[in-house]
């Protein structure tokens, strides 16, 4: 068993997808030859050729759009948005046409598209490279918002969102690209796409991550354990749908609840959480659901992300919060 | 480009020789005639509270006939929501049409099975999916062309200047079918262009052609031939059709805001279904009792889509749950559940 990292386990997904149905596509700016600005896509092109590994003009509608008529003829493209802030020009055809189309068709014509888009900060990027746009694609009916946090998941998950028959927004947490984990590709069987999964027993509080964030509350519930809090953490793995049920059996037995993610907090995950969970679990909570997320201004330069960012120390400081009610 | 001129003499033009029988063009107007009629009918019953909006094509008829009758079973086409004209050429049911603006359903035809996408209601969001179509067509090896139809408005949109990139690059097989009726609602095309639209395409390093969208035949030559050019593998064209929006832009606008009632004389002289018809009459290609047969053909439609449209039923409430996804989603899963039991309580429940 070789240890992957989450980018090469992304490549090998893709690889595995590419040979799996001659109708699944490739496409985005410098995935080709270059392999992608962060080489999710290395050798693809090389060994499925430019047709089906396709540079595209520097146009992200245009990118999205015509994935939405090849798919319109049969085809499954897999979209690659070079960073999250350049998701936007491309924000119409995601929300209004690709969404929708079917609904706008009642069921006619399908659109197993899926969007990649690396996402998040805490790599030193310039400006509109550190973005956390989940909550508006999570809002919009008719996608499906995901993002792995481990290599295996990020196997998994590449391949069963591009199995999927309905549009897959993939969030590829960019900061754990080089983060590696010893699996083997191929063997055993995947968790269904859209559930959470318990990355960390515990008894005292449940702490909810996703994508860059579930290596954040790792870290803090290993930092309770030495004050003897026993966290547990939830990998959502899935936004939309959210699996609020193993959320909510976790909080049933802990009573307590930290969300922790990058994007604002505002009408964020941890808000949808804090409602969903306070409707099922309000006999059960011994604290209000804290949120410990991205501040809710635009995402600062690099050399203040730290400060934006929420980190171990943020983190355990909610934890010590909800225990004290 | 034009083969017929305002009174209906027939032009030649030997690099769009068409060779049509009387019979072919006597089709053409009737279509055209029939179109028309439709559109009036549906204004009708926009104004009697049928339907909640209605976009007319008035003026618009040989454009979108002429390009409709181009098409074959290979195409596959991509439009706006005032292509009635070339949704009845791909045999959509006219009833079928209203339930969009009805407000039945979201989309109203099968696109498979018309070869037609249904209305796409974002100026020029469908001029990608056209492009993207073609470059699965080209992957497939089939034979066949997208027509994409947009108006002069649509030309602004980022999408409809990226679609150009994107097939022009890829040398996809797609027409872009531009018909400038010379209004986006109440803006001229002066506030888009600064030059004559088809030659846009010349930028972009593919062909593009201006042409008289008043002329059935013309518009036909043109779009078949540029048609045949992006099926043999020869990448995109670029149509201009100038024609005029006789009508307000919908049912909700009031054009004498922005435009002068001496503009709409002078289109008026131009009209595309007059055109034609004199030209049938002076050549002897049509008789009275085709022009009487067509007119009550006619009204025989406008009686059908008042009746069909008016027994239009609603869709049962669930119905907003339903093809949003194809496969199970909890959120929505529940809420259906929860809005059925809630319907499920009151007595006149469906």
């Amino acid at each position: 068993m070789a240890a992957t990292t989450l980018a090469q386990a992304l490549n090998l997904g893709l690889r595995k997808a590419l040979e799996g149905d001659r109708k699944v596509l490739v496409m985005g700016e410098d995935v080709g030859r270059l392999g992608g600005v962060f080489r999710i896509t290395d050798g693809l092109h090389k060994d499925f050729g430019e047709d089906r590994v396709v540079d595209t003009p520097l146009a992200e509608s245009g990118i999205v759009g015509t994935a939405v008529g090849l798919a319109f003829r049969g085809y499954r493209p897999v979209c690659e948005i070079q960073f999250d802030g350049f998701a936007y020009p491309a924000f119409d055809q995601i929300v209004s046409q690709l969404a929708k189309i079917r609904t706008r068709t009642r069921g006619r014509v399908t659109m197993p598209v899926v969007v990649r888009i690396p996402y998040g900060g805490g790599i030193g990027a310039v400006e509109h490279h550190s973005e956390s746009p989940e909550a508006y694609f999570a809002h919009t009916a008719g996608l499906r918002v995901v993002s792995p946090a481990s290599p295996a998941d990020a196997y998994w998950m590449i391949q069963q969102s591009v199995a999927c028959d309905d549009p897959v927004i993939f969030l590829e947490p960019k900061r754990r690209y080089w983060d590696r984990e010893e699996f083997e590709p191929g063997a055993g069987a995947p968790l269904a796409l859209h559930a959470a999964r318990v990355a960390r027993p515990g008894r005292d509080v449940t702490l909810v991550g996703y994508g860059p964030t579930v290596r954040v509350c790792l870290d803090a519930a290993a930092a309770a354990a030495q004050e003897g809090h026993s966290a547990e953490v939830i990998d959502l793995r899935s936004l939309s749908p959210l699996d609020t049920d193993t959320v909510a059996r976790s909080v049933a037995r802990t009573g307590r609840l930290v969300v922790v993610h990058e994007a604002p907090g505002f009408l964020g995950p941890g808000a949808e959480l804090a409602a969903s969970i306070g409707e099922r679990c309000f006999y059960s909570l011994q604290a209000p659901t804290l949120r410990v997320t991205g501040y809710d201004t635009p995402y600062p330069p690099s050399r203040l992300e730290n400060a934006y960012l929420p980190d171990l120390e943020r983190v355990l400081d909610a934890v010590h919060h909800s225990l004290a009610y | 480009m034009r083969l017929l001129d305002a009174e209906g003499h027939r032009v030649e033009d030997p690099r769009w020789a068409l060779d049509l029988s009387a019979e072919e063009e006597r089709s053409l107007y009737r279509d055209m005639v029939l179109v028309r009629r439709f559109d009036a009918e549906a204004t009708t019953l926009q104004r009697q509270g049928e339907l909640g909006l209605w976009a007319s094509l008035l003026g618009q008829e040989a454009a979108q006939i002429g390009a409709g009758r181009a098409l074959d079973l290979r195409d596959f086409v991509f439009s706006s929501y005032r292509e009635h004209g070339i949704a009845w050429c791909r045999g959509v049911d006219p009833v079928g049409m209203l339930g969009f603006w009805r407000g039945t359903a979201h989309g109203c035809w099968d696109p498979y099975h018309a070869g037609m996408a249904n209305y796409q209601v974002v100026v020029g969001g469908h001029a990608l999916h056209g492009v993207g179509y073609a470059l699965g067509m080209q992957r497939d090896g089939a034979d066949g062309a997208v027509l994409v139809c947009f108006g002069d408005g649509a030309t602004s949109q980022g999408d409809v200047n990226e679609a150009f990139t994107f097939a022009s690059v890829y040398g996809a097989p797609v027409v872009f079918y531009c018909q400038n009726n010379q209004w986006a609602i109440s803006e001229p095309l002066e506030r888009q262009t600064r030059v004559p639209l088809y030659r846009r395409a010349l930028g972009f390093g593919f062909p593009g052609i201006q042409v008289d969208g008043n002329d059935v035949l013309a518009c036909l030559a043109v779009a078949r031939g540029a048609l045949e050019h992006a099926r043999s593998g020869a990448g995109p064209v670029l149509i201009e059709a100038v024609t005029y929006r006789m009508a307000p832009h919908t049912t909700s606008d009031d054009a004498t805001r922005y435009r002068s009632a001496d503009e709409a004389e002078e289109w008026a002289a131009k009209d595309p279904v007059a055109r034609m018809r004199a030209y049938l009459e002076r050549t002897g290609r049509a008789d009275a009792g085709f022009f009487k047969e067509v007119d009550e053909e006619a009204e025989t439609l406008a009686l059908r889509v008042r009746g069909g449209c008016r027994a239009m039923p609603d869709p049962p409430p669930t119905a907003i749950f339903d093809h949003v996804y194809a496969g199970p989603h909890t959120l929505l899963d529940a809420q259906r559940e929860e809005f059925t039991a809630f319907q499920a309580q009151f007595e006149d429940a469906p």
